[in-house]
């Protein structure tokens, strides 16, 4: 069995509004292996959003344990925590989240400028390498608000495997984008995957789902099912079957 | 994150907002220009003050009447005497320190030439006033001492007073004027000495011989005051000391009774002057620096409109692994930048007002080298002051909630 990346148990998280207090998540247990490949499904309010949070380590559970890479996160205080989202995790979310008047190359070199430990001309390189991994080497002088909205996220793509991290988490990365480029995107991600990098994405799209290893149900605050993708789809295989759509065509 | 990454970042994102880091700056750069400017118009002053003092003579010792410590107390009659002619030729004689003295006696009054007429000081002095006061004439000659044993009626001008009845330019050597109905032969005008320190004009005034102008025109037996002037810088205290001496004897004072007279010298008005100047500089620079604090409350509420306009910004940079400590140096540098550039322009438009009003107004200005750092040094504390409280509410944002920011 490989290694779990992430190891979560007991997870529960309550918020405080006033005197009432909301049960986001009731007691998670979750493994997720290195190099899977996973898609956290469930309606609004079931607690995916949290769960993704605090997997992000931008929230703390509030009981449970999170181990992250072996590392027990519930422990940590806030900078190690923005340490440990800068060296071992990567973000896309669904509003893509660049930053505006800012080219794609430095919003890719944004995360190795917070790790202390490159040179100018090295960030350059990686974020480079990182833009030339999701096909935007050509673009990499543009400022985001150049480009379309599945570039953008090629790009918000890119910032998040610059710092070589073990797990990207996706909060619906295909929630504001058409059918092809959502798929053009998983693409992106099914490469990543097949490199060794741990992929967890949040989807409402059970066809998105289906390019998923393991779709994982949330239902109030628990995992409600555990489904194993048999006939995983691959996107480079569905991308040419999606016809193109004439506002696509540049 | 390193130094030199944080100030690419503040750089950059001032720079996405040109007009709106101008504005905020201009609030610095007016109060920098302006406490600048002051303290050079007042530097100025207070030089100008000084040399104007300096311009009074050589070694200057001046003897007023009544006692400066006699507050609202009232002496009995006879016990408050006034200093007389008997005491200047006295002193010249009694103080080996004192070198030149002379009485002086001046009249407030109107002055005739033909068809105009001025009204100015007539002041009635020994020929040795030429020597204290280091004041020679441009044309013509001082009267002599015989002049004075005979009261003659011949006086010197003052340039303002000769311009005025004569017409600029005019070397009225030998015209008559009207000074109370007397005929008085101008011999002389005197050499310019410009404004005093107190705005007035040095050059409006007659001279006459003491005897003249005290038994013709003021008709009194006592004088005004004395000049004296100590035979060498070093001198001049101890012909303070003999002046008091010798008067406090002269005038039968006992030892408990306080002086009826005050002896000044020319560094104590020199010190009294540069202290007025220095007041009048610090009010204001003290106006300015406010105008310094309220630039930087300008940089203070941009700040925090920035930091509320760009929640998300900072979400996204805390979600890639900024700490609190990189915001909150981010916008710190930012503020100080806004400050410091504001600084350096308010440096440089500081500069520039002080030559123009020295230009113009033809004030005295000097600019001194602590003036631009004070005011430089105030800009930045004021960057750090005002731009703290905005970087800490940053640096203290929940980024899951920034990130939700809409």
């Amino acid at each position: 069995m490989a290694q779990s990346i992430i190891a979560v148990k007991h997870l529960v998280k309550i918020y405080k509004m006033g005197d009432i207090e909301v049960h986001a998540l009731r007691g998670i247990n979750l493994d997720i292996e290195q190099g899977e490949f996973a898609a956290i499904m469930g309606a609004s309010g079931s607690g995916k959003s949290t769960f993704m949070n605090i997997l992000g380590c931008l929230d703390i559970p509030t009981s449970g344990e999170y181990l992250l890479d072996g590392v027990d996160v519930a422990r940590l205080d806030k900078d190690e925590l923005a340490r440990l989202r800068n060296k071992k995790l990567g973000f896309v979310f669904q509003a893509f989240n660049l930053l505006p008047r800012t080219t794609a190359l430095e919003n890719v070199e944004l995360p190795l400028l917070y790790s202390n430990n490159h040179s100018s001309t090295q960030r350059r390189e990686k974020a480079m390498e990182a833009l030339a991994a999701v096909g935007l080497a050509d673009r990499a002088g543009h400022y985001s608000n150049q480009l379309s909205g599945g570039q953008q996220q090629r790009v918000a793509i890119a910032r998040s495997l610059v710092n070589d991290p073990v797990v990207i988490l996706a909060d619906e990365p295909t929630g504001n984008l058409d059918t092809r480029t959502s798929v053009e995107v998983i693409e992106i991600f099914q490469k990543l995957n097949e490199k060794g990098i741990t992929v967890v994405l949040v989807t409402h799209e059970t066809d998105i789902a289906q390019f998923a290893t393991r779709n994982i149900v949330f239902r109030d605050g628990k995992v409600s099912k555990m489904i194993q993708v048999e006939n995983r789809k691959l996107a480079s295989e569905e991308l040419p079957k999606i016809p193109v759509a004439m506002d696509e065509v540049e | 994150m390193n130094v030199l990454n944080v100030l690419r970042v503040s750089y950059r994102s001032l720079a996405r907002n040109k007009l709106r880091s101008f504005l905020t700056m201009l609030g610095i750069i007016i109060g920098v220009a302006a406490v600048i400017a002051m303290l050079a118009i007042g530097q100025g002053a207070s030089d100008a003050v000084k040399q104007q003092i300096a311009g009074l003579g050589t070694n200057v010792v001046i003897v007023f009447p009544f006692a400066s410590s006699q507050g609202q107390v009232r002496f009995q009659a006879g016990e408050t005497s006034r200093l007389t002619e008997s005491d200047a030729v006295d002193i010249g004689a009694q103080c080996p320190a004192v070198e030149y003295v002379t009485p002086v006696v001046r009249v407030v009054t109107q002055i005739i030439a033909g068809p105009q007429n001025w009204r100015t000081s007539v002041m009635g002095v020994y020929p040795d006033f030429e020597q204290i006061r280091n004041w020679p004439v441009q044309s013509g000659s001082y009267f002599t001492s015989t002049d004075e044993r005979t009261a003659a009626k011949v006086c010197l001008l003052g340039q303002t007073v000769a311009n005025n009845l004569f017409g600029a330019g005019a070397i009225p050597l030998g015209a008559t004027v009207q000074i109370r109905n007397l005929p008085f032969k101008v011999i002389g005008v005197l050499a310019s000495k410009g404004q005093s320190a107190m705005g007035q004009d040095n050059d409006d005034i007659v001279i006459a011989p003491f005897s003249t102008v005290q038994q013709k025109l003021a008709g009194t037996i006592y004088a005004n005051l004395l000049f004296a002037s100590a035979i060498s810088a070093k001198a001049v205290d101890t012909a303070v000391q003999e002046i008091t001496q010798f008067l406090r004897i002269k005038h039968n004072l006992r030892s408990w009774q306080p002086n009826d007279f005050t002896v000044r010298t020319q560094t104590e008005i020199a010190s009294t002057a540069d202290a007025t100047t220095k007041t009048m500089t610090l009010l204001l620079a003290s106006v300015a620096a406010i105008s310094l604090i309220v630039g930087g409350i300008g940089i203070m509420n941009i700040m925090l409109v920035s930091v509320t306009e760009r929640t998300r910004e900072i979400g996204i940079r805390m979600a890639v692994g900024a700490r609190g400590g990189d915001v909150l140096t981010q916008f710190l540098i930012e503020a100080l930048s806004l400050s410091l550039a504001g600084g350096i322009i308010g440096v440089v438009l500081g500069v520039f007002t002080s030559k123009f009003v020295s230009d113009i107004q033809r004030w005295p200005v000097v600019i001194s080298p602590q003036s631009i750092g004070m005011a430089f040094a105030f800009a930045a504390i004021i960057g750090i002051f005002f731009g703290w409280y905005p970087a800490r509410k940053a640096a203290n944002l929940n980024p899951i909630e920034a990130l939700r920011y809409e």
